[in-house]
């Protein structure tokens, strides 16, 4: 193994604590004795305790679970949907509009799309709640499943789902049992991709959340605005322990079936 | 695997020439349009049932989109193609009593080998209790068995091509499309599949349409061949008649190696004679075109039908020149013989003996003959 000089340890390190520095002060404190949160006052627990009695927080946290699964779910759908369309249907008229258009949320400033969602719920008299956060959610999650899919679907082999049509599938056919199966670790992504989005949005959930809504984003934010609490400290560091849970689970996931992938490939060639 | 032969001499196979004969498979004034580009160009054409059919030209000659008509994947801008006198123009392509092996054999990478050939059977009216029975006969068609569990990607490329095949297969289709089956394996292999592909045809008595651009292969394989070019076809005849007697200098050269010399020729008896360059003689041509006196045309040379000798020959056809160039291909060597003028004949010798000198070498001065029964007259 190649040894760390100087120069590349000091910017590695730089860089880590960069990233880190900040969370791990958190994770810290949320095990902190002491209801100030910048004074250490030895080792407790107590805080996780005392959040699992929360009912507000419980409540929040069930409202961001429900919203970021539905959401992401419908705009997994709407959004495999779009992208299929656009790769595979060809040229049509306003193809290249459309899928600028489909894009275009990516960039658009979230207080916009939050504003204008707003002002189309109450134009159309939907009362605010986890109903209309879903909707939102859904609206701008979507194009980002739409991304994900449709740079797996470029690189698909088209052939393969003309092969499937030539053997007597029907279209939607072909697509569930061939298309769909090759393209689903994007599809697993883009849902993923859309939960976290869901998950951690404030901006948009604060514009069209109603009072019986809030998630837990809103919940931080708001009784953050009157004081850090130790109870929002070990909050945190749960949500960070799911994250990374969850991420590195998906990269061994990814990892292993590459690598018996490329074991089978060698065998297959050594006969 | 050794089957028995019938005992009785096969009646020899050319329903192309019975005009009574129905065509599977008739193109009437098939035109293909993208845009301002003309892939196919008013297109007729009949294949006959049991054919091994191939489609040979350039790429973007316009032989694959030809291919994806029958598969259904295009439909033609204008005319009609017709499948056993049915129009099968609306029809869409899984519908299609047709089936296509495709270039990149576009298995399905996440169902086993046995799930692929099965993939079709399932979609089909055979009896759900048929179709282990069938997959099978397919596996032991095309010596697979033993791979029957095993995915896309634990396979070589060679054995893919065979389930690739046995699929395509498996529902018994009227006509079998194959987009270059063989451009992904290497030489060797690619030969022997070659002889393995023809049995099959033969065993399943299905009529092949082959896509390629390899006219080797489309020599070894088919029972016709049509020539293609700029969504024409140049010539359709079968593999012995393209090859001695093409109707044009574009097919002379496609298939295999050709001396194409330009002259005029003049009707002496029955032969033609070509003058085609000061101080050289006449070419004599027998050809059964007919010529109007001082045409311009192309005296075209297959290489093995030069011969070379170290003496003047007494005989028709002979030129005088100087090696300029050797190709040793082993069985054969290609001679570049370069005549006074400037004109290089290219003249091939088996090497029938194992004699690691050669007879001729560079700079030798030879002559070079053929008879007048050997060269192919050309209208210009």
């Amino acid at each position: 193994m190649k040894r760390f000089s100087f120069f590349s340890a000091v910017s590695l390190t730089l860089g880590f604590a960069f990233l880190y520095v900040p969370m791990l002060i958190l994770i810290i404190f949320s095990f902190n004795e002491s209801k100030l949160v910048t004074v250490w006052a030895g080792f407790s627990t107590k805080w996780y305790v005392s959040l699992l009695h929360n009912e507000a927080f419980l409540d929040a946290a069930w409202v961001t679970l429900r919203v970021a699964v539905f959401s992401s779910t419908i705009a997994t759908v709407l959004g495999t949907m779009a992208a299929y369309v656009l790769v595979r249907q060809g040229r049509f008229a306003g193809r290249t509009l459309f899928s600028g258009m489909i894009y275009a949320p990516l960039v658009m400033p979230e207080v916009i799309t939050g504003l204008s969602l707003l002002l189309l719920f109450i134009a159309v008299g939907v009362d605010r709640g986890i109903f209309t956060i879903v909707l939102a959610h859904t609206t701008f999650s979507m194009c980002y499943v739409s991304v994900v899919v449709s740079s797996r679907l470029a690189t698909f082999d088209r052939s393969v789902e003309e092969a499937a049509l030539d053997l007597g599938a029907e279209p939607f056919d072909a697509f569930r049992s061939v298309t769909l199966p090759i393209i689903a670790p994007a599809v697993i992504s883009g849902w993923l991709l859309a939960f976290t989005l869901s998950l951690d949005d404030l901006v948009i959930a604060s514009f069209t959340a109603g009072p019986s809504s809030t998630t837990l984003p809103i919940k931080i934010f708001s009784s953050v605005r009157l004081g850090v609490s130790p109870e929002i400290n070990a909050l945190s560091t749960l949500m960070i322990g799911i994250v990374t849970v969850g991420v590195i689970s998906v990269s061994i996931m990814t990892k292993r079936s590459a690598t018996r992938q490329a074991r089978d490939e060698r065998a297959a060639i050594q006969g | 695997m050794p089957d028995p032969k019938p005992s009785a001499q096969p009646v020899e196979f050319a329903p192309w020439v019975d005009p009574k004969a129905a065509p599977l498979i008739s193109f009437r004034g098939v035109t293909k349009r993208f845009g301002d580009f003309t892939a196919i160009d008013n297109l007729y054409l009949d294949i006959f049932q049991r054919e091994f059919f191939a489609l040979l030209g350039p790429s973007g000659c316009g032989k694959t989109t030809l291919m994806r008509m029958l598969a259904g994947f295009e439909n033609a801008t204008e005319g009609t193609i017709l499948l056993e006198g049915q129009n099968i123009g609306a029809v869409p392509p899984n519908k299609r009593a047709v089936n296509m092996m495709f270039q990149s054999y576009a298995l399905f990478p996440h169902l086993t080998v046995w799930d692929n050939i099965a993939f079709g059977l399932k979609r089909s009216d055979m009896p759900k209790d048929q179709i282990p029975a069938r997959v099978e006969d397919m596996l032991r068609l095309v010596q697979m068995q033993k791979f029957a569990k095993r995915k896309p990607h634990q396979i070589s490329g060679g054995q893919r091509q065979r389930v690739a095949l046995a699929r395509s297969l498996a529902k018994a289709p009227k006509l079998l499309l194959l987009d270059e089956p063989l451009g992904a394996l290497d030489k060797k292999l690619r030969e022997e599949t070659q002889f393995e592909l023809m049995e099959i045809q033969e065993k399943t008595g299905t009529t092949f349409v082959i896509v390629t651009h390899d006219q080797e292969e489309a020599m070894t394989v088919a029972s016709r061949i049509a020539v293609m070019d700029h969504g024409k076809l140049i010539q359709v005849d079968t593999p012995p008649v393209i090859y001695e007697a093409p109707k044009s200098v574009y097919v002379a050269d496609f298939l295999g190696d050709v001396t194409v010399i330009e002259g005029r020729a003049n009707r002496v008896g029955d032969i033609y004679e070509v003058s085609w360059a000061e101080g050289q003689p006449p070419l004599r041509c027998a050809s059964p075109l007919t010529l109007a006196p001082d045409q311009s045309c192309f005296v075209a040379v297959r290489p093995e039908k030069v011969e070379i000798h170290a003496d003047r020959p007494e005989d028709e056809n002979v030129l005088q020149g100087k090696i300029v160039d050797i190709g040793y291909l082993g069985n054969l060597s290609t001679y570049h013989v370069q005549l006074a003028n400037g004109q290089i004949i290219k003249a091939q010798n088996f090497n029938t003996e194992r004699d690691t000198r050669r007879r001729f070498t560079w700079e030798e001065d030879v002559w070079v003959n053929w008879t007048v029964r050997c060269a192919i007259l050309l209208e210009r």
